[in-house]
């Protein structure tokens, strides 16, 4: 039995070990034309910062390789021959499979504006990209910083830690409005601007004009023009399809997988940011692009290759992230709208947190901490926890266990409620009852 | 703050410290090592994260170096039970 498995992220790695935790014997095969295979993509956005150095950035060494027993191939798949069971590589050799994983993930929305080729106009897809931004930076002052979300969070923040004087451009009014809501986005951009970025507000890029084929400043729509050596952007992202366009497989926005992620191929299977699974939540395929999702992808992806048949339940979306320092959890679905700084969705991002439920809004913040629920009928339904973090992780159990919250309800409503204390006391009964 | 208060702030600490050990919660990690590197033993946490452990290595200082690096609020202090559950 040969498993090949295309892409070196979080599903994959994640794929190999459960193939081989079944499988001892077959042969597994990890493609990928990243020549750094496997590392954690959300930790560039540390090593821009400078709070962790690259080869950090890899969380296993060759021991852990070979006790997994397969082999990594730098290459690109250009054909994925269905019939013939088999894969094109850099348009040359065949190789073979039996089973075969898609694990390509996402690549940044480009920028198509005139000039968006020159040097020094950057995005944070992969690792050579942040190499790229780190030695750039060495030899600038000012930067640009286009788009929303984390990534261009992490952007500014990285530019910022290197030294730059950072512009950060937003579309509308306020900071990932469509997750966000107006008082949390003040929180960021206010300690943004404490950290000494310029924040423009109604701003979109008209072009990007270059001396030398190097960026040399941004012309905006207004007539505006912002004298700068980098233009970072990350105005979304898109799973890379190229490869399965033409081979039959159900395509929607990325590749559909049922609840086994498996396509309509039993052969072949998706999993990760170029995957679109079933979610019994919204009771449609959605895309995540969350490091947690993909590995759970990855990892029942490689159990029903290996022939032990598993379902993926989608859990309620939950990310944790750093905005403008402030630790920041996100579960389930708190936002509303649409940012007009994202096209599709953000790195970091799920779609979930962007529909509006049939929910009330409670909240509670003090200074820095701050916390607000999105109230069902009679469960949570989504929760946002930015800097102390004590209660988030009851809030995710209480959210993916569906508790039902009916006897503190009318107490969470009440203007200025503690939300905080409710949370806390109920949690220590509903933990009990749960058995958690 | 008190004076009293502040020899109670420390006792706490100390007792967390000695009676504690350093629990993950893997779902919130994205293994960019940042606890491995800041680990002044060199214990490599991102690993026992990934299996969803807690940091159970006889070497912890439980000096709380890496709870208070990770950006993601990934680990945290608990009183050690030898009969608690996995993962908590």
């Amino acid at each position: 039995m040969r498993y090949v498995i295309i892409g070196s992220g979080v599903a994959g790695y994640a794929a190999i070990e459960a193939i081989r935790s079944v499988d001892q014997a077959g042969e597994i095969m990890m493609i990928s034309d990243d020549p750094h295979g496997y590392y954690s993509r959300p930790g560039l956005a540390y090593y821009l910062t400078g709070e962790l150095q690259d080869k950090t950035l890899y969380p296993r060494t060759q021991d852990h390789y070979q006790k997994l027993k397969f082999s990594f191939l730098k290459g690109r798949v250009t054909r994925i021959l269905r019939s013939e069971h088999a894969l094109e590589l850099d348009g040359k050799s065949r190789l073979n499979y039996d089973k075969l994983l898609i694990a390509v993930g996402a690549r940044a929305l480009p920028l198509e504006i005139p000039g968006s080729k020159l040097e020094g106009v950057v995005k944070l897809d992969h690792f050579a990209d942040a190499r790229n931004i780190l030695k750039l930076a060495k030899s600038s002052r000012t930067a640009v910083v286009v788009g929303g979300g984390i990534t261009a969070l992490e952007l500014t923040e990285g530019l910022l830690a290197r030294g730059l004087k950072v512009h950060y451009l937003l579309r509308s009014d306020r900071y990932w409005s469509n997750v966000l809501d107006e008082r949390e986005s003040k929180m960021v951009q206010g300690r943004l601007q404490a950290e000494g970025v310029e924040l423009h507000y109604h701003t979109e890029l008209k072009e990007i004009i270059g001396k030398k084929n190097r960026v040399a400043a941004v012309q905006l729509k207004s007539g505006q023009t912002i004298k700068c050596d980098l233009l970072a952007y990350a105005i979304g992202i898109r799973p890379c399809l190229e490869l399965v366009q033409d081979i039959d497989l159900n395509l929607d926005r990325g590749i559909l997988a049922d609840e086994h992620l498996q396509t309509n191929d039993p052969d072949i299977f998706a999993a990760g940011d170029v995957a679109q699974v079933f979610d019994p939540l919204s009771g449609r395929a959605v895309l995540d692009s969350l490091w947690n999702p993909a590995r759970e992808q990855g990892q029942v992806a490689g159990m029903n290759m290996a022939g032990r048949k598993t379902a993926y339940l989608k859990s309620p979306p939950f990310n944790v992230t750093r905005l403008a320092g402030l630790t920041t959890t996100i579960i389930g679905a708190v936002g509303r709208g649409r940012d007009e700084d994202i096209v599709g969705i953000a790195r970091g991002d799920s779609e979930t947190w962007r529909d509006l439920p049939d929910a009330l809004v409670a909240q509670n913040g003090f200074d820095i901490n701050h916390m607000r629920l999105l109230i069902g009928e009679k469960t949570l339904i989504g929760a946002i926890v930015m800097g102390d973090q004590k209660l988030s992780w009851p809030l995710q159990k209480m959210i993916a266990g569906g508790a039902d919250i009916s006897s503190i309800r009318e107490k969470l409503m009440v203007p200025e409620a503690p939300i905080a204390d409710l949370i806390a006391d109920f949690w220590v009964t509903w933990r009990k009852q749960a058995a958690l | 703050m008190s004076l009293l208060n502040l020899f109670k702030r420390d006792a706490t600490r100390r007792t967390t410290l000695y009676s504690g050990h350093v629990v993950s919660d893997s779902a919130r990690c994205v293994q960019c090592g940042i606890c491995s590197y800041n680990c002044p033993i060199e214990i490599d946490v991102r690993a026992f994260v990934w299996r969803d452990e807690a940091i159970k290595n006889s070497e912890c200082l439980t000096c709380g170096e890496c709870v208070i690096r990770c950006p993601r609020g990934v680990l945290r202090f608990t009183q050690t039970d030898l009969f608690e559950r996995r993962g908590e």
